[in-house]
Parts: structure tokens; C-alpha cells; sequence
């Protein structure tokens, strides 16, 4: 069974500003708890969790002007994955973030959308105190 | 020097498998020793039918609606009031060991510090975690982060392969059968006893008790993970019980007409989950369809399920006895229950659910006050929930109930000290929400239906324990019973506690 699972937050910073992180695939790290390292070769992106898992990721879009990033993680855990980050300007110098999963086992999607629901809260912590 | 504390909880327990109790099938004489010194609870209500809520219930002594772990799979805030750090700011030695459970089991990106712990050690980073200073944590098999299963993998990994999958290779509760009729969750486990995670709780206990100097005043949460599905335990013991000679229990009616004809009076997800028509939540298998249920399956399920409260019932003896040559026999509190039920078989079910009925909510409590206090035993009629057990904690070492507590001290017998005590049930996943409030009284059995994909809210539940003990018969709809109906609602309306806002993400599945 597959699911879909999305988490967003307000945030209030432009999104073009909250853009320049999020749509940054190798600073993941900086606001994704639990992801430890990121590197990037190509339209692949590898990353390393906290529990010493490598996980390969196939970068499908990264496109500045509609703020939105998607990824596929290639591991045996899914059958099928599709995480997709949008960035919506809200016209008043805030912006939304969203942060939908589509997978195959159903549960990965609770699992990359419940630590991306944090990671969002986090990202909010660190865009509102940057001043 | 006050006294000491032990809790001792196990998971998924019913009442009426301590032969205090009036169990039949398990020989318990720790526990029913244990209830003849002290306080036995006739019906001790969970706040939650499932873990992690129910578990975050006993240690902030509040509701779920206050806690905010409104399901399983959302983590207890960090910061969350605690019993156990009331105790450590007041002098006490504090320490969980076994299943803890306020944060989500599947972790790939180990942000939970439960989950974390086991690969650095036993004391957490900053000297205590919700209160405890020490931690040894399991979960129900070999698999995980948790310190037993580690320990498990690495010294004994012949016999961390014997155990049962609780999650299958989707990740979801695992449907596949064992043994010899083919039950769910069934399973033959050639691990050595000792090597089980009931005596590994049993002994890691004693090894902390022992680190500790005579005149430390401790609380020590001792926390077994059985008799919760996967029933695997260790096949060296099951001659202990014959499953073929397991009688069926009440609440099972083998015609399964009759069976089926109970579960249509009922609101429509008890014979949809029955049929393999709806999934509403994590915790039974979702490829296991409850109408293939078979007699002899329910025989050999409660069998094993029997062998596994021995088992915990004679690691406790062990407990006691080490806390006996400690010389502390004589100040010592016993506090002995679990998080919630199972059906074992009623209505013609497993595991457990959005069903606020006896299987899942009266539960063993026994509190044996430390023999010093001189309090004379008795059995406890009046409902009493598991909120009352921070409370009646931080009473026995001489601590004021502080203001973010909602629960009172544990009623003594001749004393009542709720009118009813609430249940709540929310869950969403994957599309479906269901929402349960239920009020429990010494009569009374209410649950209303809060709007949901299923439900608009006029639907509910009313059973009379005294009429029909098996809650068979919902007299919800029944205008004879509409001025008791109306009571307990407003009962229920005037129990409901402050709700967390902003409300808590879901954040795994379990």
C-alpha cells in the first residue's frame, strides 16, 4: 500500500530567502535533524542519518522559480518514493513551506513525514532568528 | 530515609489473567500474594487503550488531551511534566528499565533519545531523561536500537534470530501465524529463557537496585514488555499450559453468527475491521482479516499469552527477593499494573483498537503500600485510573500533588474518589480518523462518537456492567436508558480535560 503524508509551516521570511537554504540540496543537514552528511554528485544526492543508514537520493526537480525541490530515495526500504518541497511566497514577506511524501510501504511515508515535520519547525527556528 | 518505589507495569494485559483476578489459565502467586497484602483495584480504567499514550499518562499524571500524545507515534515532549523527575528533584534514585515507549520505535534518523541511548550507555546525556538518571530499555524482540535487543545481537546473535518480526516487510504489524493452529502473532521461539526480555528486565533491575547504597531512597520503574503480541515465548516453557485445554473465554461466542449478530449492534468499524473492510489504526496486523479467527487459534493465543504472565510473574519474585536481602523488605511500595487490554479472543478479536470495552480497558492493579506503612488490605470497588498513579507516586515519598497533576492518590478500599473516569481514543492514518470519549463508572460503560470519517457524532456506546458484563447489548439508542445517557454525557462533558494546543505532529507510525 502507498501513501501520502504532507507536513507544512508558516514561516515568517520571503521566500526567496527560505529558498536559499531548502533549495540547497548539500545543506540539508543544517535543518534536517537526524541527517548528518549530504553530498552531491550530479542529480544524485547521498545522505548519511544519524543511525549510520546511507541513503542514496535521486534529485527529480530543483527549480528556483517555483521554489520546489523533489527527491527519490533509491533504497531497498521503498518500492516507491516521492518526497516533493515547495516554498509559496504569501505576499506579505512570510511563506509556507510544505513538505509532501508519497511512498510505497505506506509506513515509510509516516516515518520521512514525521522527521520532515520537524525539520520544518526547525527550519522555521533558524529563518525567524536570523533576523 | 522515605520509602522506596517500585512500579512494575507490563503491556497489554487484561484484568482477568491474575488468578486474583479470577484467571484461570496463568498462575500468578507474586501478584495475588502481592494483592493479599494490599490494595486490589476492581476496575483500574487506562486514559488510553494503546501505548505511548496510556504510558505518557502514568508518568505526567494526566490525560492525553493534556500530555498531547493523542496517538501512538506522537512523541512525549521532552519537557513534559514527570513523576519520576518530581522524585529525583526531591532526593530519590530514579530508573526505567524495559519498555519506556514515549517516543516512536522506527527511527532511521534517530532523533529520539530512547532510541539513541543504547548505543552510548545507560545514563543519558545531561544526567536524567524524563527524570530517570538510568535507562536500560527493551521492546518486544530483537529488533531495534533498544539496549536488550543490542545486547541480544551482539552476544547472542543465534538467539536474537529465533524471535518472532514483529513488522513485516512493509514495516506494518506483522499478520503472519505460528504455532501449531496458525494465529497471528503466534510464533515458536527456541530462545533460552534467560535469554528472554522478561528475565533480562528482571536482572538488569536487580543489577541497578544493587548498585545503589542501602540508605538511597529509589524509584525504579521495572517495565516488561510481554504479555504483548508477538506471543513467542520461550518454547522451553510452554508445557506449562496445554493450549488444548484452554477454554474459550466468555466474551467469545464460537457461534459465529451470534458472534457476528453482537458486532452489528455495535457502531459499523467493530464489523468492518471484523470483515477486513477498514484499517483505522497501527496496532493489529492490516493483512490480518479478524472473521478468520478460528476457536483453537483464540486457545492458543490466551495459552501463550498464560505462559508469558508466569514468566513475568516469577521474574518479580526474583525482584523481590533480591529487594529482600537488600533489607528494604519492609519499606518498599509494590505498585503492579499495565497500559491497557487485549481481547484475547472477545467478540471474536485480537490485539486492539477504537474499542472502549472491558478487554481493553479493566485492568490488573495491585499497590501493596510498603509493609511498614501498616495499612490493612482490602479490594477497591470505585473505578480509579492509571492518572491516579503519579499521584499516589509522589504521595507515598511524601511529596504534595503538584497543580499539573489530574489525577488524585489511588482510592483506598471504602473510598471512592471519582465519579467516572475518562478514556480517550483519537487516531488518523492514512485517510481514516476516529475519535472515542468514554466515561467508566462503578455502573457504566459510555463511549460518544466524536465526528470522524466514519461517524457525524450522534453514535456512541452504553453498556450496564451489571446487566451484561460482557458488553454485548449497546443500549446507546435505547429511549428506556435516555436519562442515564444523558447523565453520563454530561459526566463525560464535565471530565474533559484542557487540551494541548498547538496539537502534536504525528511523527512515525508507532
Amino acid at each position: 500500500m502507498r501513501a501520502s503524508v504532507r507536513r507544512q509551516i508558516l514561516i515568517r521570511r520571503a521566500a526567496q530567502q527560505v529558498w536559499q537554504l531548502v533549495g540547497d540540496p548539500t545543506r540539508i543537514p543544517e535543518w534536517f535533524d537526524g541527517i548528518e552528511a549530504a553530498t552531491v554528485e550530479g542529480s544524485t544526492r547521498t545522505i548519511l542519518t544519524a543511525s549510520g543508514m546511507s541513503m542514496p537520493e535521486t534529485i527529480v526537480t530543483n527549480d528556483s522559480l517555483q521554489r520546489r525541490f523533489q527527491y527519490r530515495i533509491d533504497t531497498a526500504l521503498f518500492r516507491e518514493h516521492l518526497s516533493t518541497i515547495d516554498v509559496f511566497d504569501l505576499g506579505d514577506g512570510t511563506s509556507l513551506v510544505s513538505y509532501a511524501v508519497d511512498a510505497n510501504p505506506a509506513v515509510m511515508a509516516l516515518v520521512i513525514a514525521g522527521a520532515a515535520g520537524a525539520a520544518l519547525r526547525h527550519l522555521r527556528d533558524i529563518m525567524e532568528g536570523e533576523g | 530515609m522515605g520509602r522506596k518505589i517500585l512500579l512494575v507495569t507490563t503491556d497489554q494485559q487484561r484484568y482477568d489473567t491474575l488468578g486474583v483476578n479470577g484467571g484461570l489459565i496463568a498462575r500468578t502467586p507474586v501478584v495475588d500474594g502481592l494483592a493479599s497484602q494490599g490494595f486490589r483495584y476492581e476496575r483500574a480504567v487506562p486514559q488510553s487503550v494503546v501505548c505511548m499514550p496510556s504510558r505518557s499518562t502514568i508518568l505526567t499524571g494526566q490525560h492525553p488531551s493534556t500530555h498531547g500524545v493523542w496517538m501512538n507515534g506522537v512523541p512525549l515532549p521532552a519537557d513534559a511534566p514527570s513523576v519520576a523527575a518530581l522524585l529525583r528533584e526531591n532526593g530519590y534514585r530514579t530508573a526505567l528499565i524495559g519498555k519506556a515507549h514515549f517516543e516512536p520505535f522506527i527511527d532511521p534518523f534517530m532523533r529520539f533519545t530512547e532510541n539513541a541511548l543504547a548505543a552510548t550507555g545507560t545514563v543519558p546525556a545531561g544526567g536524567e531523561h524524563r527524570g530517570f538518571e538510568h535507562l536500560e530499555l527493551a521492546t518486544h524482540g530483537s529488533a531495534g536500537q533498544l539496549h536488550y535487543a543490542r545486547w541480544l545481537r551482539a552476544n547472542h546473535p543465534e538467539a536474537a534470530a529465533m524471535f518472532y518480526p514483529t513488522l513485516d516487510a512493509d514495516l506494518e504489524v506483522n499478520s503472519a501465524g505460528g504455532g501449531e493452529t496458525g494465529a497471528p502473532q503466534v510464533h515458536v521461539n527456541n530462545v533460552p529463557r534467560d535469554l528472554y526480555h522478561t528475565d533480562w528486565v528482571a536482572d538488569r533491575t536487580i543489577a541497578w537496585l544493587d548498585s545503589l547504597n542501602s540508605s538511597d531512597d529509589w524509584f525504579a520503574w521495572m517495565s516488561f514488555p510481554d504479555p504483548h503480541h508477538p506471543w513467542d515465548p520461550p518454547q522451553s516453557e510452554m508445557s506449562r499450559v496445554d493450549w488444548r485445554q484452554v477454554p474459550l473465554p466468555a466474551g467469545y461466542p464460537e457461534d459465529r453468527s451470534k458472534r457476528e449478530a453482537i458486532l452489528d449492534a455495535k457502531p459499523r468499524h467493530w464489523r468492518m475491521w471484523y470483515d477486513g473492510r477498514l484499517v483505522s489504526n497501527f496496532e493489529a496486523p492490516p493483512k490480518w482479516v479478524p472473521a478468520t479467527l478460528t476457536p483453537n487459534q483464540v486457545r492458543e493465543v490466551n495459552a501463550r499469552n498464560a505462559v508469558e504472565c508466569e514468566l513475568i510473574d516469577e521474574a518479580l519474585g526474583k525482584v523481590i527477593c533480591a529487594i529482600a536481602a537488600r533489607g528494604w523488605a519492609q519499606d518498599v511500595d509494590v505498585i503492579f499494573t499495565t497500559d491497557h487490554g487485549e481481547f484475547q479472543g472477545d467478540f471474536g478479536l485480537l490485539f486492539k483498537g477504537p474499542y472502549h470495552v472491558e478487554s481493553l480497558m479493566r485492568l490488573p492493579l495491585i499497590w501493596r503500600p510498603a509493609p511498614s506503612s501498616r495499612l490493612a488490605p482490602g479490594v477497591v470497588l470505585a473505578p480509579v485510573g492509571l492518572v491516579d498513579l503519579a499521584p499516589t507516586i509522589a504521595s507515598i515519598a511524601g511529596i504534595d500533588r503538584p497543580g499539573w497533576m489530574q489525577g488524585t492518590v489511588l482510592a483506598k478500599p471504602g473510598e471512592s474518589t471519582h465519579q467516572g473516569v475518562l478514556t480517550e481514543w483519537d487516531s488518523e492514518l492514512y485517510g481514516v480518523d476516529v475519535h472515542l470519549r468514554t466515561v467508566s463508572t462503578s455502573e457504566w460503560v459510555c463511549t460518544a462518537y466524536e465526528p470522524g470519517t466514519l461517524y457525524d457524532g450522534s453514535e456512541g456506546e452504553l453498556y450496564n456492567l451489571a446487566e451484561d458484563p460482557l458488553q454485548q447489548v449497546n443500549l446507546w439508542d435505547d429511549p428506556a436508558r435516555r436519562a442515564e445517557r444523558d447523565d453520563l454525557l454530561e459526566l463525560l462533558s464535565e471530565l474533559s480535560p484542557p487540551e494541548r494546543h498547538p496539537r502534536l505532529d504525528l511523527e512515525a507510525p508507532v
